[in-house]
């Protein structure tokens, strides 16, 4: 048992992690026909909260609820998984990455995020506002003007072999190359 | 114009709204049943985590080619749905409540390239897709709450420019 709880604890390797993922796309669909895609979430919030006569967002999103139930769930998988089954260890990167991002200014490394972008304290700057609000804005308007995110089109998407959702995946890729070789240089280069 | 209403259409070729994740179950479904998914929500969330997909570095590592495991944690996602839904159709597998699951063909539209290309932008940029930012949160990064808040400003501007845009 101690050797499991160890285990749980390590960081989870791709090959464990990725097929429990994939696995969501049957389980939604044998628990209650519901096809896997989590940016709709972001709809569903508009059309109940801010509908503003949108037709976009004139629908029964209350029909829809188990998907924003499903993200409330990713939330608290989010806080168990932090706060109960924590990494005892350092989280590694590779060393090239590490290079790289060090080079464009960022030096801490101890957490999943940069404590130099993604503190309370760079919420009110330059940085914050690329970073989250841009940012942000960004994945929002984009996910919904392709029609999906990583988990519609790219999982669930490619799983049911729609190629609109592999010409959509490929852009989600070249618009984050785009971001990371080309923009980010210049963008670092603003704080 | 309600009675138009009065006889469903037998078959929807067109998704009833561009939303990737409809909901197809036929039967009215109780309160209750909603705690399925908040329990599928949560280990999706701690593998999420346990992954450490939701890590900006891992985003980094993996638009610098620097490590695999991103692309093997995407790629042995949609291996393993693809052979699911494969099963699922070619077995007929009727859903809990035993229904005939229901899959909807994409329409290929401009706004796959065009959104695809901004979503990947953000993408690198906050680190996170829609899902890992509700982890991310859940995590205790705090100043995250902003960049969901903004993902839902750009999804509704999304719906509020709609007909002006190239779709």
């Amino acid at each position: 048992m101690q050797q499991f709880i160890e285990l749980i604890r390590q960081p989870w390797p791709w090959y464990v992690a990725g097929p429990l993922i994939g696995l969501t796309v049957p389980t939604l669909l044998l628990i209650g026909n519901k096809s896997f895609g989590i940016s709709s979430s972001l709809r569903h919030i508009c059309a109940a909260c801010f509908p503003a006569n949108i037709s976009f967002f004139k629908y029964d999103w209350k029909k829809e609820i188990w998907n924003l139930v499903f993200v409330l769930g990713v939330f608290f998988g989010g806080m168990i998984a932090t706060n109960f089954m924590e990494n005892p260890n350092a989280f590694q990167l590779s060393e090239n990455t590490m290079a790289d991002l060090r080079a464009l200014g960022i030096q801490d490394f101890s957490g999943l995020m940069p404590a130099d972008l993604f503190s309370m304290e760079a919420l009110f700057s330059l940085k914050g506002f690329i970073f989250f609000v841009l940012g942000g804005f960004m994945v929002g308007f984009g996910t919904r003007y392709a029609g999906g995110c990583t988990s519609g089109h790219a999982i669930m998407g490619l799983s049911n072999l729609q190629v609109p959702s592999l010409i959509a995946t490929c852009c989600f890729m070249v618009g984050g190359f785009t971001m990371t070789h080309l923009l980010m240089p210049f963008i670092f280069k603003l704080f | 114009m309600s009675f138009q209403q009065v006889s469903p259409p037998i078959e929807q070729d067109e998704q009833p709204f561009a939303c990737e994740a409809p909901n197809d179950m036929a039967q009215p479904e109780s309160w209750v049943s909603n705690i399925k998914y908040l329990i599928v929500g949560v280990l999706f969330g701690i593998v999420f985590v346990k992954a450490e997909i939701i890590s900006w570095f891992r985003i980094q590592e993996m638009f610098r080619l620097q490590s695999f495991h991103m692309y093997g944690v995407i790629g042995s996602a949609v291996v393993v749905g693809m052979i699911s839904v494969f099963l699922i159709k070619k077995f007929n597998i009727k859903t809990l409540s035993g229904e005939t699951v229901q899959f909807h063909p994409k329409k290929f539209q401009r706004g796959q390239i065009y959104g695809g290309l901004i979503f990947g932008l953000g993408w690198a940029i906050t680190g996170a897709c829609p899902g890992p930012l509700f982890a991310q949160i859940g995590s205790g990064y705090m100043a995250v709450i902003v960049t969901l808040l903004s993902a839902v400003a750009g999804t509704w501007a999304y719906g509020y420019f709609r007909d002006k845009l190239p779709n």
